[in-house]
């Protein structure tokens, strides 16, 4: 068993309204930003773990993901980055 | 006719949901959410509030609360179940109902009365209303934007699943009658079964002169007297 520190992606699916996304884009461009084109705001979750290797611990984040952590409805998700601690 | 209303960490709609229940004339008991066990209760409500603080997703921790085993069985063998406003979300949170509930499109909390037309009374939840009745019902959430995909809303809507709109003064599902962005105006949903329901807006709010409205007690007399009719 080894530690590994996971980063989880979660960010708004493609084609559902990101009303955040949307203000911070407007802020974006009122503060003269004018090129910037979209905005989606996720979060990020890092998560610490112990498995065998790296390969075990993303199967583990990635069911974290659909059971808890992401929303299919309107979300998707990325198992970001796994590295041993 | 008894009614579980389901206390979670945060829920702070629980006690309008139980005078509401008494006000037409049924029983009401709480259920701590750690709880387990629904013998002898015949509706079983989710209230509003902000269960788990609204943290990850309005509902998303609460749906694995021990109750929620409970309530899923109940549920899938037909049972009645209703979510207001948090409660909604714990639905969808939990695939009770489809679909899920995002920001406001104003991404502000609102906290205000709506107009709602009653889509369907041929169900256990609505049958005291008249079709295309406009009812003026406070509303109070952050996360009520109703959105589902393309197939779903096209099935929800095919079978008259929409059991309430958000409509304009005129009482059309119009954008300037959409408080929150959802999709079609979306209000309230019934599973396919006709046994699961969820809205956003608080007819438990609208039960008295006093408090502006008494268009919420066609909703809890419509279950008391469907429940009591089916009951033994």
């Amino acid at each position: 068993m080894s530690r590994f520190r996971i980063e989880i992606r979660v960010t708004p699916r493609k084609g559902i309204l990101d009303p955040q996304g949307k203000a911070i884009h407007h802020a974006l461009h009122s503060l003269g930003w004018e090129q910037v084109d979209d905005v989606r705001v996720g979060k990020a979750l890092h998560i610490e773990l112990d498995a065998d290797d790296d390969a075990a611990a993303r199967v583990e984040a990635e069911a974290m993901c659909r059971k808890l952590l992401a929303n299919p409805v309107t979300e998707d998700f990325e198992v970001y980055q796994v590295e041993e601690a | 006719m008894k009614a579980a209303v389901v206390t979670f960490p945060g829920s702070n709609c629980d006690y309008d949901l139980y005078k509401a229940v008494q006000q037409v004339g049924a029983d009401a008991e709480f259920l701590w959410h750690r709880t387990h066990g629904l013998d002898g209760v015949d509706v079983v409500l989710l209230s509003g509030g902000f269960s788990y603080g609204d943290y990850l997703r309005a509902g998303a921790i609460a749906r694995f609360s021990p109750i929620m085993d409970d309530v899923v069985a109940f549920a899938q063998a037909g049972g009645p179940v209703v979510g207001i406003c948090n409660g909604f979300q714990i639905l969808c949170e939990a695939g009770l109902l489809p679909g899920a509930l995002i920001r406001n499109a104003s991404l502000k909390f609102q906290s205000e009365s709506v107009r709602m037309r009653v889509e369907r009374t041929d169900t256990m939840f609505t049958r005291d209303y008249d079709e295309g009745q406009v009812l003026w019902i406070p509303m109070a959430h952050a996360e009520g934007n109703y959105r589902a995909d393309a197939d779903t809303l096209t099935r929800l809507e095919d079978a008259g699943q929409v059991l309430f709109r958000y409509v304009d003064a005129e009482g059309e599902a119009t954008e300037a009658g959409n408080p929150n962005g959802s999709l079609n105006n979306i209000a309230g949903i019934v599973n396919e079964a006709g046994n699961v329901m969820g809205m956003m807006p608080h007819p438990e709010r609208a039960m008295e002169d006093v408090l502006g409205s008494t268009d919420g007690v066609p909703f809890f007399t419509s279950l008391v007297g469907a429940l009591a009719g089916s009951a033994s």
